[in-house]
């Protein structure tokens, strides 16, 4: 059989079939076709402006590492015009963490830039390993995906960053807007499509991949030979996710654009005022001073929860209120430094000096 | 023709080496004729057996019986890989190359690689 051409160049074999437009295309063409599209993706949500200090949410994984690459490409091609920080969260999963990290230092000899690495032992004074060993691992993801989004806003603001950009891509969307959907979230369904999102006194925080599907971002790294760490957390099953994932995977292979079609159906959703009007409104956290949308973070309590022994209480209304019966919270217990970011772009860290009741 | 056998070069990626004895690289030698059902418990011997030139879905079911340590149902799901693991022929994507049905050459190599490792 005579090899194909690409259908873009009409001159090189073709090496992959695109799976959003079905395209057969050779492998520099991919490149620029890849690159260019989150390119325009960037430009047209206008995520970016000249002088903006960025940091790319590092795992060592497939995604971050090639954001990180095409990001460095960019930035170079289009003369954006920012700094470039890698920003690692170390959770403390021996075995896990501590390897895919050791990808992540190799990545910033590569691609020539400052890497910060903040622990959850550094900042909440506990491994997922310590937390694992109290709570069991039926709830270790929901204090492992509290206590990253919390670290990641907190390494941003001791690099001094305006904005944080992850590898989430395109299957990783659709899966959360399945998930919201399947577990009647219409306040994270309404969230989860957009591109950019940003609290009150939060840093931004985007999404240059949303329209990249798993499958291309896998086969950039391929072809580019990108140095990446590819293994299951140990402590892994998200098991609702899985689920998802695997019917997204089942879907894609019958349909392609699957994906794509599934993010444009988010999208198109609008979320009822009244519905708007339930949710919390953002405040700060008493203790913390992290955004929050109750008197106390999320963070703090399932800190708590975990430095008095009672885990639970961070997750359930009953164990909650067992806690609560058992007295108020402890003077001298161990809580996450002040966060403080002020709104003269010249965020810190600084260490809580008091602790309100 | 039937004695003759094909020399591959196997390759696992995105965490699929893990099932794999933890080895990104392996070379195998398969036959060149193998039973239409896939089996690959015995060579096509008897003439009531129909046969086939090996192709990449006898591949998949070769590496399973021989080669695959652990897990088997991460690997391969209603006679070909399951979905969300990528498949390249000497570094082309297997749907320009008929998927499960391309023929194997001697000297081929065969790259599978998982995308559904955490990012």
């Amino acid at each position: 059989m005579a090899p194909k051409l690409c259908v873009l160049c009409e001159t090189a074999k073709a090496m992959l079939r695109r799976p959003k437009t079905g395209q057969q295309i050779c492998r520099d063409c991919f490149f620029y076709v890849f690159e260019t599209e989150v390119h325009n993706t960037i430009v047209e949500a206008k995520l970016f402006k000249s002088g903006d200090s960025v940091a790319i949410g590092a795992s060592g994984g497939k995604d971050s590492t090639v954001l990180a690459y095409v990001m460095k490409t960019l930035n170079e091609r289009y003369k954006y015009g920012l700094e470039l920080f890698l920003l690692s969260i170390d959770e403390g999963i021996t075995g896990y963490r501590d390897d895919s990290l050791e990808t992540v230092k190799r990545n910033q000899q590569q691609y020539d830039m400052p890497l910060k690495i903040l622990s959850y032992d550094e900042l909440y004074g506990w491994t997922m390993d310590a937390i694992v060993a109290q709570v069991g691992r039926k709830n270790n993801c929901t204090f492992c995906g509290v206590f990253r989004r919390q670290a990641l806003d907190r390494g941003a603001a001791m690099l001094g960053v305006d904005h944080i950009v992850t590898g989430h891509n395109a299957d990783d969307i659709a899966e959360t807007i399945l998930m919201n959907i399947m577990r009647g979230d219409i306040a994270r369904l309404g969230r989860c499509t957009a591109i950019c999102t940003q609290g009150e006194d939060t840093i931004k925080r985007s999404k240059p991949f949303k329209y990249a599907y798993e499958k291309e971002i896998v086969m950039y790294a391929y072809f580019k030979k990108l140095d990446y760490f590819s293994t299951e957390c140990i402590y892994s099953p998200d098991a609702y996710r899985g689920h998802a994932r695997a019917f997204l995977k089942d879907l894609e292979a019958a349909r392609p654009s699957a994906i794509i079609d599934i993010i444009h159906s988010g999208e198109a959703f609008e979320v009822k005022e009244e519905v708007k009007a339930t949710q919390h409104v953002q405040q700060t956290c008493q203790r913390c001073g992290y955004m929050s949308s109750n008197p106390l973070c999320k963070a703090c309590t399932l800190l708590e929860g975990l430095e008095r022994g009672s885990a639970e209480s961070g997750l359930t209304e009953r164990a909650r209120k067992k806690l609560e019966a058992e007295g108020p919270t402890p003077e001298n217990i161990r809580t996450i430094p002040f966060f403080n970011k002020t709104p003269s772009g010249n965020p810190g860290l600084s260490i809580a000096v008091e602790i309100p009741a | 023709m039937s004695s003759d056998n094909l020399s591959l070069k196997i390759e696992f990626g995105g965490g699929l080496e893990l099932l794999f004895s933890k080895q990104r690289s392996h070379n195998i030698t398969i036959p060149a004729i193998v039973r239409k059902d896939d089996s690959t418990s015995s060579l096509p011997q008897e003439n009531d057996v129909e046969t086939k030139p090996a192709d990449i879905t006898y591949l998949i079911h070769h590496l399973r019986d021989h080669l695959l340590k652990e897990r088997p149902e991460l690997f391969i799901e209603n006679k070909t890989v399951r979905p969300g693991i990528l498949v390249l022929v000497n570094d082309t994507d297997w749907e320009l190359e008929g998927e499960g049905d391309y023929q194997l050459k001697n000297g081929d190599e065969i790259v599978f690689i998982s995308t559904l490792h955490g990012g």
